[in-house]
């Protein structure tokens, strides 16, 4: 910003005011301890301990064995590490009938968790293009009865998908809880979908419009191109949602079709024999792992979905 | 072509002669962006009809009309290279592979773009991207190109080199072209006519220099020209037969001036700042002495504010002749030169 003009005279000025130039200057020192830090550090540091420590006394205690736990050290370390716990969680612990573990559950949770995922954003994004490009007829009305579904509790239609499953032949199947995790997923995914595809530039689709694509040529050519960071954001809410959905997996499925979080509560609620603590805790880490997972692999695109302006209004 | 009506805007008529450059010139919100949208075929009409090179295509699609359309934010898709973004809508149209290479080989040497061809737009500058954006256009051979205020998002420097160019564009093509704009300046230079809107209304379309020296209302005066016209408030009166405007510490002789509609009554007398003369030593037909208040130096002019009557009057001078602050100076003008409105309907008597 400064031109030659000025510069020239502040330097012929530093020998005049040589003392004035002996004060601060350049950044100004930070005290590392001063109050303001240790305050915020200190709320941080506490608030991760408090949320850190529960999943270290699962983890501490998925490796000890049951002579060691009846100790009663819950966050002791264990003396001796042992991955028993785990293999049995996995491979043999008994749920009901079945006493395959948890390996079952996992393969049903896979099949229930992907194409639910798939289906419920391939429609969720064409529902929120058409809504937010294509301005048809009975659009905002359309659009209403879908954020109504979205606040309507669970509870009240869990009967009726009951008997509309059972009059199509689909009860107790996996196909069936595909159908009802798709439908629940559909207002909240379109709401995203369509913020979305709003926030890009108008323009680009009417410029799209004059250079003749149709419909579905913008949604592949254009729009998808351009919607990856909602899509991930879309990905990680619904396999979240449904991997830890116990509700629906508990009332439309059967024993056999059980997906993990029933079977987990299963395992961690039978009430035959000692409980094992150090089973139980290794088969709930075993299910969390997945949405665990989900997370660190796709984080960074997730915040950026997020700060896309993809969840406002 | 004949355009109908819309509910933004009403009862609108508009004939376009095969080549012309015709410029949408208005505020925000006056509905020249409407207005092209409707051309282009982006927005439904209610009612009315659009044609286009003697075909009714007020049912077309956008892509049917035979339009292409440049937008203020280029609008150009990211994810494409520069040359995927012209080739799209020729795809789309399914023109063949080597129809495809020669015409954007020709459209990329008319706009010289040729280097930036594999280039992503995040890689452009805003007046390349601009450029790629009329290339978009220009490469699907359309008659009449749309421009909606495609330099505004230019800075100013930019803004003048893609007047120029797309000039030289117009010249080189002689396609029709719709140019919806805010700035007097492009439409002053770029136009053959100008439809100057207002309210979803036409409120003159003329030549450039016709609308700037004879407006038909006080709206027109004011929004062409900068600095904008002076204007004095008084009224017309007619003493034995000679007209004169008359306010506070004003009489002007009308003798010379051209009357459309010649009523006595409250009247605005509006004067361009570069017909006022000071202490030029002319013979002008009104003259008065004026102190002067403020002095604006422009570089090459030099915008004066005096006061006459107690009413504001500008006054453009070449910087040599500039007075100082404080000066009594003498203005003169002729009316020939002014335009003189209405009061209360604002229309160009």
């Amino acid at each position: 910003m400064s031109n030659p003009g000025t510069l020239a005279v502040a330097v012929a000025g530093a020998d005049a005011l040589r003392g004035s130039f002996d004060g601060p200057r350049g950044p100004k020192p930070r005290v590392t301890f001063s109050r303001r830090n240790i305050f915020i550090y200190g709320t941080l540091i506490f608030a991760a301990i408090y949320y850190l420590i529960p999943l270290y006394v699962m983890i501490v205690t998925s490796l000890k064995g049951m002579p060691e736990i009846r100790l009663g050290n819950i966050f002791s370390p264990p003396m001796e590490i042992t991955f028993e716990p785990w293999v049995k969680a996995w491979a043999t612990a008994c749920t009901g009938l079945n006493c395959d573990g948890l390996s079952r559950g996992f393969w049903n949770s896979v099949r229930i968790t992907v194409p639910s995922v798939a289906l419920s954003i391939a429609i969720a994004s064409v529902n929120g293009y058409a809504l937010a490009n294509w301005r048809f007829k009975g659009a905002d009305i359309f659009f209403t009865i879908l954020i109504v579904g979205a606040f309507i509790p669970y509870q009240v239609m869990i009967y009726p998908i009951v008997i509309i499953l059972r009059e199509m032949g689909l009860y107790g199947t996996l196909k069936g809880l595909v159908i009802v995790h798709s439908i629940f997923g559909m207002p909240i995914l379109t709401l995203l979908f369509r913020n979305y595809f709003s926030s890009l530039p108008e323009e680009l689709f009417k410029a799209a419009r004059v250079d003749g694509a149709g419909f579905w040529g913008i949604y592949f050519r254009i729009m998808l191109p351009m919607s990856l960071p909602i899509f991930v954001v879309a990905m990680i809410l619904q396999v979240t949602g449904i991997w830890n959905d116990f509700l629906f997996g508990v009332v439309y499925t059967k024993p056999d079709t059980y997906p993990m979080t029933v079977q987990l509560n299963n395992i961690v609620n039978s009430v035959q024999g000692v409980k094992e603590y150090n089973v139980n805790m290794a088969a709930t880490l075993i299910t969390g792992l997945v949405p665990l997972v989900i997370y660190f692999i796709s984080g960074k695109l997730f915040v950026r979905g997020i700060a896309a302006g993809a969840v406002k209004g | 072509m004949n355009f109908g009506a819309v509910p933004v805007l009403q009862n609108l008529d508009l004939d376009i002669e095969e080549g012309e450059f015709l410029v949408l010139l208005g505020p925000s919100g006056c509905g020249k962006s409407t207005l092209l949208n409707c051309i282009a075929g982006l927005l439904d009409v209610s009612d009315g009809q659009i044609f286009i090179k003697g075909k009714n295509v007020t049912w077309e699609e956008p892509k049917d009309r035979g339009i292409g359309m440049v937008f203020q934010s280029y609008a150009l898709y990211p994810q494409m290279t520069v040359k995927g973004n012209l080739t799209f809508g020729l795809k789309n149209a399914g023109v063949p592979k080597a129809e495809i290479a020669r015409r954007i080989a020709r459209t990329a040497e008319i706009l010289q773009i040729e280097p930036l061809l594999d280039r992503k737009p995040s890689q452009l500058s805003g007046g390349q991207r601009q450029r790629v954006a009329i290339g978009r256009a220009l490469v699907r051979d359309v008659d009449v190109f749309l421009f909606d205020e495609p330099l505004s998002n230019l800075d100013a420097k930019l803004r003048s080199e893609l007047r120029v160019e797309i000039k030289r564009l117009h010249q080189k093509l002689a396609n029709t072209m719709i140019y919806v704009t805010h700035d007097q300046i492009e439409a002053m230079t770029l136009a053959d006519r100008i439809a100057v809107m207002k309210g979803g209304l036409i409120q003159q379309l003329d030549r450039p220099q016709e609308i700037y020296k004879r407006p038909v209302n006080r709206y027109v005066a004011g929004f062409i020209g900068s600095p904008g016209m002076n204007f004095l408030d008084g009224a017309v009166t007619a003493k034995d037969g000679a007209p004169r405007f008359v306010a506070e510490g004003i009489d002007i002789a009308l003798a010379n001036y051209r009357f459309d509609n010649q009523h006595a009554g409250p009247a605005v007398f509006g004067i361009r700042p570069e017909h006022i003369g000071i202490n030029s030593g002319e013979d002008w037909p009104f003259s008065a002495t004026a102190p002067v208040e403020i002095v604006e130096p422009m570089g090459s002019d030099t915008l004066v504010w005096t006061r006459l009557g107690g009413q504001n009057l500008t006054i453009r001078v070449s910087s040599e002749r500039a007075p100082r602050t404080g000066d009594q100076v003498t203005v003169g003008f002729d009316p020939i030169n002014a335009s003189l409105f209405d009061a209360a309907s604002g229309e160009r008597l």
